[in-house]
Order: C-alpha cells, then sequence, then structure tokens
C-alpha cells in the first residue's frame, strides 16, 4: 500500500550505541539511513571510518548531530538511546515532531518520574503514575502517536556477524508493525508483530531480572537443571508483574518474552548475567559496579520493580529476594535456600481455560 | 443556616446564528431524502467492503434477519413500527429463494435485499426538524419549566404567573461557555455527555438551547420513544433514534454513516458514548465506540476532500460535559440492573419503569423542592483528544500548534487507514473519560455518600460487596463525630486534587464541614421512598436503603479516595 516509495526518505536512528548501530546497519540494506549521534566525534568518527563499534556501515548510512535536520528529513525514526536518558532526548527533539511521525523504539528500561524532593530510595512504593515504558515517554513528550517497539534476542555481536535472528515490532497500529517489517526485515533477520506494546516493553525489561538471577545460579556453579527452573519460574514471575504493569499474558509468551529470555540467561557475556555471577562469587554491589563501564540495567530494574510488585501487592519471590540480596545484604545461597522452600506448587496457574 | 449556591453568572445568551434556516439541522432535513440516499448508498458501499464476497454477504444478510426476528419475538416494543415482522418475513423469503436458485442467475438479487434493509434502517433512524414543532416544543419547556417553578417557590396566589424564578437558578451551567459558542461557529460541535437519567436528553436540550446554540443533531435511544412526552420533545428537536436492540452489521454501519455524513455537512451533533445510562452510578469508565468513531472518519474524509495542504477544513471539535445531579430518579433500578449483572452475569432486557406520569411528577418535585443540577461544560477538543485554541487551532501538551490533519498522513499523503482510525478512537475515548472525571463537579451529596458507603466497607473487611449490601439496615450506625473526621479528610484531598485539575466541586462544598455535611445528607436521593443516608435521633448516619447509597457512592468512584477513609 503506501510502504512503496518508502525509499525516498532516508529513516531515522537515534542514538549510535551497540544496538542503534547494529539496527541502522539492517536498515541500511532497504533504505537510506539518518544516524544521530549526540556526540559530533562519534559522528565524524562514522563519516570517516565508515564504522562504529564493530559495525561496519555501507554508503546508505550517513550520520548527523543536528536532530531539527533528523526530524525534517525522516518520518520514520527508531530512537535507541539508554532509558536513564530517553525523555530528555525526547524533549529536545519534540520541537520538530508531527503527528505523522511513526517512532519505534528500541530501549529496554523504565522512565521514573519522581515528585519534588523525592528519590528512588526515599520512595517505599512506586506505581504506573511514577513508571512509565518508552512508549509512554514518547507520548507525554511530543505529539507522536504512531509508536511502536522493537524486542527479543538482538545481541548486538551476533547481529553485526550476520547471526540468523528475529525481532518483535509491537504497536497497537498495523501500520507501524507494516513498516517496520518492510524496513527490518531480510533474509538474515526475522521480523514478527504484535499489538500489546506494553506487554511487549514490559518483557524486554523484566527479563533483565531473570539474567541476574541466572548469573547467580552459575556463579554458584549450578547446572542446567537449575537453569531450566529458573526460566520457567522467571517467566510465571514476569507475566504476574508484567500483567499488573499494564500488559497481557501473550506476550510474554513470544519472542519478546521467553526468546529474549532463554537468550539473556544463557549469555555469560551480559552485563546483568555478570552482576549475578560475581553477586554469587561473594562480592558486594559496590564492589561490582565500581569497576563496570556501563550500568547493568537489571539492577535498577530490580530497585523498581520491587517497589512496584509491593505497590500492586504482587508475588514476585524472584525479584524480591534479589533485592534483598542486592541492597539488604542477604547472601546469595540464603536467597535460594527461601526460594526453594517457597509453598507454591502450581506450575501454571496463569493461563485460564 | 442554609448554603446557597452561588448566584448564576450566566444571565443567557444570545443565539450564535440568526435564523432557524441556517441551522445544519434544518438543511439536513429539508433535504432529507436526498441525504437519506447519500447514507444508504455509502452505507451500501461501506458494508460490502466489510463483506466481500458474495457469500460473505448473505451470511450477514441471514444473520441480520435471524436476529431481526429474534428481536421481534423476544423484545418488542412499542415504537416498533406495525410492519415489522411482515417485513422481515419477505426479506426471508427472498434470501430463501436466493439459496435455493444457487450461484446461477441470481446476480445482483442480494445488493437489492441489501438496500432495502439498509433503506429501512436510515429512514428509522433519521430524525425530523421541524422549526414549527421545535419552537412549539421549546416553548413548552421554558413555558412549562417557568410556571412550575414560580408556582411552587411564590407561595402567594398568582405566583403561577410570575417571573421570578428561571431555569437557570436550578440548573447550573459552568466551563467553557464562551469557548464553545466561539468554535461553535468555526467549526462542528460534538457533545459528549455523561448519562445518568431519562431526564439528560431534555436538559441537554434545554442547555444547548439556553445558551445560544442551533439544535444539535442527537443520537437518543430509541427506548425513550417509547415514553411519549419524551418522544414528542425529541422528534422535535431533531433527534435521531439509536437502537441498541439491533447490533447486526448493517444497522451499525447505516447508525455511523448517518452521523458520519451529518457531521461532514456541518451539523453539531450530539450522542451519549457511554450507550446507555450509568447502571452503577459511577462516570462512564468504558464508553461505546462505534459512533465516537465517526467524528474521526468524518474528519479525515474532510481533509480528503481537501487534500492539499494548508487548505481551510472544518474542523470537528468534541466537548465532553458531565451532569451532575443530587437525586436520579431512575437510580434504585438502576443498580438493580447493575448489581444483577455484576453479580451473575444475566442478560436482562431493558425496561423503563417511568411513565410520562412519573417524570411530571418527579419534574414537579424537582422544582418545589430544591435539588440543584450542575452542567459543566468541558473544554473542546480536537478528534484526537488535543485541547484547541480560542480559534480552533489543536495544541500539544507544550502549547504548540498541531496540524490536525498530519494525524491522518502516511507517506506525505493523508490517507484512509481503518485500524489506525480504530486506535484513534480507543484514544480519544480515553480522554473524553479523563475529561469527565477532571471536570466532574462534586457535591456534597456525593461525597457523604461515599465516605458513608466506605466506611461501612471498611468496617466489615472480610465480606465483598454482596454481602455488605446484604445486611440489615438496622446494625449500622456511624458516630457522628467520627464520620465528620472521615468527611473533612477525605474533602481535603478532593481540594488538593483541584489543585491538580484533576476534579472540580460545587461552591456548596466549601465552608464548615457541618453545614456541607447537612447539605448533603439534606440532598442525596432526598426524593427516593427510603432515604439512602440521614441522621438518627442520637445525631448518627444511618441508611435506610445501602443499595441506593452505593449508588451514589459510586459517584466519586476512580479518583483513588478510598485510602484516606
Amino acid at each position: 500500500m503506501t510502504l512503496r516509495n518508502l525509499s525516498d526518505k532516508p529513516v531515522g536512528v537515534i542514538g549510535a550505541g551497540n544496538f542503534g548501530s547494529a539496527i541502522a546497519n539492517i536498515l541500511s540494506y532497504q533504505t537510506k539511513v539518518l544516524l544521530y549521534a549526540r556526540d559530533a566525534k562519534v559522528v565524524q568518527h562514522i563519516q570517516e571510518k565508515r564504522e562504529n563499534r564493530g559495525h561496519v556501515f555501507n554508503e546508505q548510512v550517513t550520520a548527523t548531530n543536528d536532530m531539527a535536520y533528523l526530524a525534517s528529513q525522516c518520518d520514520i525514526l527508531f530512537p535507541i538511546v539508554p532509558s536513564a536518558h530517553f525523555r530528555e532526548m525526547m524533549m529536545n527533539l519534540s520541537p520538530y515532531l508531527h503527528p505523522y511521525h511513526i517512532m519505534i523504539h528500541g530501549t529496554k528500561g523504565f522512565d521514573i518520574k519522581l515528585p519534588e524532593g523525592e528519590t528512588l530510595e526515599t520512595m517505599k512504593l512506586l506505581s504506573r503514575e511514577q513508571v512509565k515504558t518508552m512508549s509512554e515517554v514518547i507520548k507525554e513528550e511530543s505529539v507522536v502517536v504512531r509508536v511502536g517497539c522493537l524486542a527479543g534476542p538482538n545481541l548486538s555481536k551476533e547481529l553485526a556477524q550476520r547471526q540468523p535472528s528475529a525481532t518483535v515490532v509491537a504497536s497497537p497500529f498495523q501500520e507501524v508493525i507494516q513498516i517496520g517489517k518492510k524496513l527490518l526485515r531480510n533474509d538474515r533477520f526475522q521480523v514478527y508483530g504484535n499489538n500489546d506494546l506494553v506487554g511487549v516493553e514490559m518483557a524486554g525489561v523484566l527479563k533483565n531480572i531473570i539474567a541476574i538471577a541466572s548469573g547467580a545460579l552459575s556463579g554458584l556453579g549450578h547446572g542446567e537443571n537449575a537453569k531450566g527452573l529458573l526460566i520457567s519460574r522467571g517467566a510465571v514471575e514476569m507475566i504476574y508483574l508484567g500483567r499488573a504493569l499494564g500488559g497481557n499474558t501473550k506476550a510474554f509468551l513470544g519472542l519478546a518474552g521467553i526468546g529474549d529470555l532463554v537468550t539473556t540467561c544463557n549469555s555469560p557475556m551480559s552485563r546483568n548475567f555478570t552482576v549475578g555471577y560475581r553477586l554469587a562469587k561473594g562480592e558486594t554491589l559496590d564492589q561490582i559496579l565500581g569497576d563496570m563501564h556501563e550500568v547493568a540495567e537489571g539492577v535498577n530494574t530490580i530497585k523498581i520493580v520491587k517497589k512496584c510488585a509491593d505497590y500492586y501487592k504482587v508475588r514476585a519471590p524472584i525479584t524480591d529476594r534479589l533485592y534483598k540480596v542486592l541492597f539488604e545484604g542477604m547472601t546469595v545461597p540464603e536467597a535460594l535456600e527461601h526460594l526453594m522452600r517457597y509453598p507454591l506448587d502450581v506450575d501454571i496457574d496463569f493461563i485460564e481455560d | 443556616m442554609e448554603i446557597v449556591e452561588k448566584k448564576n453568572k450566566n444571565i443567557g445568551y444570545e443565539p450564535i446564528l440568526d435564523g432557524i434556516p441556517n441551522w445544519p439541522v434544518y438543511q439536513l432535513s429539508k433535504n432529507r431524502k436526498e441525504f437519506l440516499d447519500e447514507v444508504t448508498q455509502k452505507s451500501i458501499i461501506r458494508i460490502k467492503e466489510l463483506r466481500p464476497t458474495r457469500k460473505q454477504l448473505i451470511d450477514e444478510l441471514e444473520a441480520t434477519v435471524y436476529r431481526e426476528q429474534n428481536r421481534l419475538k423476544r423484545n418488542k416494543w412499542r415504537v416498533d413500527p406495525p410492519d415489522e415482522s411482515e417485513f422481515w418475513s419477505s426479506i426471508k423469503n427472498d434470501l430463501v429463494e436466493l439459496s435455493s436458485k444457487g450461484e446461477a442467475g441470481t446476480t445482483k438479487k442480494e445488493d437489492e435485499i441489501l438496500k432495502r434493509i439498509t433503506e429501512r434502517y436510515a429512514n428509522e433512524i433519521a430524525g425530523s426538524f421541524k422549526p414549527s414543532s421545535y419552537k412549539f416544543a421549546r416553548g413548552v419547556i421554558k413555558f412549562g419549566f417557568r410556571r412550575l417553578l414560580n408556582g411552587a417557590r411564590i407561595k402567594k396566589f398568582g405566583g403561577f404567573f410570575r417571573s421570578k424564578y428561571a431555569l437557570r437558578d436550578k440548573i447550573h451551567i459552568v466551563g467553557k461557555v464562551k469557548m464553545l459558542r466561539k468554535l461553535a461557529k468555526k467549526g462542528t460541535v460534538v457533545m459528549v455527555p455523561t448519562h445518568f437519567s431519562n431526564l439528560d436528553s431534555v436538559l441537554i436540550g434545554w442547555v444547548i438551547h439556553s445558551l445560544g446554540l442551533p439544535a444539535f443533531l442527537y443520537g437518543a435511544g430509541l427506548n425513550l420513544f417509547n415514553i411519549k412526552i419524551i418522544a414528542y420533545f425529541m422528534n422535535s428537536l431533531g433527534a435521531y433514534k439509536v437502537d441498541r436492540r439491533k447490533k447486526n452489521l448493517p444497522y451499525l454501519e447505516t447508525l455511523k454513516m448517518y452521523s458520519n455524513i451529518a457531521l461532514q455537512k456541518g451539523a453539531h451533533s450530539l450522542f451519549f458514548p457511554g450507550g446507555t445510562r450509568s447502571r452503577s452510578g459511577a462516570i462512564e469508565t468504558r464508553l461505546r465506540l462505534g459512533l465516537l468513531s465517526t467524528s474521526i472518519e468524518a474528519q479525515r474524509n474532510l481533509y480528503l476532500d481537501n487534500p492539499e495542504q494548508g487548505a481551510e477544513v472544518r474542523k470537528i471539535f468534541v466537548v465532553p460535559v458531565t451532569l451532575n445531579y443530587h437525586f436520579v430518579l431512575e437510580a434504585p433500578d438502576l443498580i438493580e440492573d447493575y448489581l444483577h449483572v455484576k453479580g451473575q452475569d444475566r442478560y436482562f432486557p431493558e425496561q423503563d419503569n417511568y411513565g410520562s406520569m412519573q417524570l411530571l411528577k418527579f419534574m414537579f418535585k424537582f422544582f418545589t423542592k430544591g435539588s440543584n443540577i450542575s452542567v459543566s461544560i468541558g473544554p473542546c477538543l480536537d478528534v484526537m483528544g488535543n485541547y484547541v485554541d480560542n480559534e480552533g487551532n489543536s495544541l500539544d501538551a507544550q502549547g504548540r500548534i498541531i496540524d490536525t490533519r498530519d494525524y491522518f498522513v502516511s507517506n506525505g499523503k493523508v490517507g484512509v487507514d481503518l485500524q489506525r482510525e480504530d486506535e484513534y478512537t480507543r484514544m480519544l475515548g480515553n480522554k473524553i473519560v479523563k475529561e469527565y472525571h477532571r471536570i466532574n463537579r462534586a457535591f456534597a451529596s456525593h461525597l457523604v455518600a461515599f465516605v458513608a458507603f466506605e466506611m461501612w466497607m471498611r468496617k466489615f473487611p472480610k465480606l465483598d460487596l454482596f454481602s455488605i449490601l446484604r445486611l440489615p439496615e438496622e446494625d449500622l450506625e456511624i458516630e457522628y463525630q467520627e464520620f465528620k473526621e472521615t468527611f473533612k479528610r477525605v474533602r481535603k484531598e478532593i481540594y488538593r486534587l483541584k489543585d491538580e485539575n484533576k476534579i472540580n466541586f460545587a461552591t456548596h462544598f466549601k465552608g464548615k464541614a457541618d453545614e456541607v455535611i447537612k447539605h448533603g445528607l439534606d440532598n442525596v436521593g432526598t426524593f427516593h421512598l427510603k432515604r439512602p443516608l440521614l441522621k438518627n435521633k442520637k445525631g448518627n448516619i444511618i441508611t435506610h436503603d445501602l443499595t441506593v447509597l452505593y449508588y451514589y457512592h459510586n459517584r466519586m468512584t476512580g479518583y483513588d479516595l478510598e485510602k484516606f477513609i
């Protein structure tokens, strides 16, 4: 239908981090790409070397650090910046956006908006008033309504090597899903659609919690049985949390839920996994974070989700124990022991009929 | 001391269009035939788009006939035309003939059947606006109300013929009146009020007239036409009929097309997006999206007709309105219905226990006793739910001007995407619900009901709603001091919410707690057989009808006030 002449206009990618660069690369097989980086040096580097963080770009990719230009050239934008900077980026971009813009973000994390004078530490409980997904931030800060997200097992490194992989494009708008498919799909990259945007976003964020737990099990030297146990119980916990926070069960059973969960729990390279692993080896959180260069999203996620679970009265034993380990000095073996004794013996109770 | 509602500032408004012949509603009904032809034709096109193959269409027609005949058997109303069963039998015969003949030689027969059905529906839905009877009805309402009011208020002989009190002393119109009047000249207004009582339709008709607006095209539930006195007013005010019993595709599409085309032709419209009176007494939180979608579709079509960027296009403005009563005549029945459904998920046919006499009696009570009604007019929204400025420009949250056309643009061009518009409709619905809560004018009577009921809930934490409602009323008593403290606490929270612009309240709401509580107790559901809330001899709070109390209590739900009990 309307997608025929999409190639006239370039597609924008905001954020030249690892995943942003990977997505720019995938897009460049189908269309011209404008890649926005905040740092002028990065822009220059990309323009000169045709490369960023191990991702080699073809001639379709142009780098820029001019937001106004980006918004005027592109109708379709893929914002992929860390969740902590997402709102600020949207505020800067917002004056240049119009309702005809379409945004598909690739950020897995929560945005937190606290009342004046409060910090994450002083807030005992958090509700959805304060905790927003990235699509909600886009809608709050701009006039863009046709919003979607990317989620799924997409390790940037494997994407860079053109290994087979897939993603979910989630949006309540069929139009957005179709555009996402059209732009991203290639013989190495499969794209699925899902209309539960918030559910898919939740799945992408919540799996970070289970990733830390997976690292911890590994750190204790436990094997595959334990991991299978963790993944399935972790999925159940994600579903409960996700439903309380506004998603539907289905999103968690797909690529963005189970798919991403299995990948993350099996990738020792990931930051979340590493945190769990080192905790199990007896290090404290401060020690671990002290020598990590980038933030492990999962640590923050646990802090937030624990307070949401308390607010919405959701049973979330894994999150709860990890919170105690991270912030209240419980040891990993103690936490595990507690979980193994947890008096819950129904395997699946979240699917009706 | 009585707390008096502040004198209403609205002194009455000049009409914004001088002659009735200029009114879009009049134009429509003058060209009734052409208009209905257009509705029929376009509905047929739409239905055939939705059921593209011959088989699908025939299946749909068969389902329609089946449902209609079923309806005639099960749920017949006084307003149904006498030839209903004849008509549907003949359609059925034609369909049987069609399927017996098979594929060959029957081309376009099904189209003809579809045409007969849609034509019938279009004629049934259509209202007819006649200036003479409009003027007459308007006169009757005005005159009648005023006579009643003055006769009742002024005890002296001859009071009946004085005009000291006007209806607007009883009915308080607050909110964005100026903006509404201004934008009704610039664009097309879709008014979407909350719906609590059958009285709403008459009330809102009066409000529209007294604001100096031309008559609105009016989607009124067909059940209202069962009550003759209302039917008369409805017909003369240009109401079209919405029959909620009919859920078949041809009917729904014809109904939507009717509203859609009327909007495109610039007829201001009104419908209750809750679809039916709020059964629970709460402000609607889930809207029927069908008719709402027509405002979005109509706006898109207006852009489609003027495709070049920057062209002057008539804008459609959506105006949420909340109505507040101390007393809803039908409350006991509505809440019964609600509990029935909630309790055991059972279907119940809608019936109205109130005929013309009851309504007149109520009117008399309403005017003789002090029971005010408040109408709050919300700000105008564009079809996407954005606020607009006084010139009708859509604004974003930061106050920047947005071009509404851009919402329908894909790849640089205005286009049709029904799925996208479904989603837009949902967003608009959510926005309207939010506005309802924001412009809602809380009454003392609502708050006393809320506080008392929640306190009783709190007292029996182990019981569910239904068990609480079954408690014997004699066992329920709240000590006045305790009640007052709680009342003050909740009221304080409402003050805070108002500062955050999340609710509004009537002027009688402020002041000494004792007096406000008294005002509330005196007014909450005053005219019911059994009073939902009152003081006993000891001065403590008791109830004679917990279920009705629950109804009035529901009015204040949705603000998270429960935790302040």
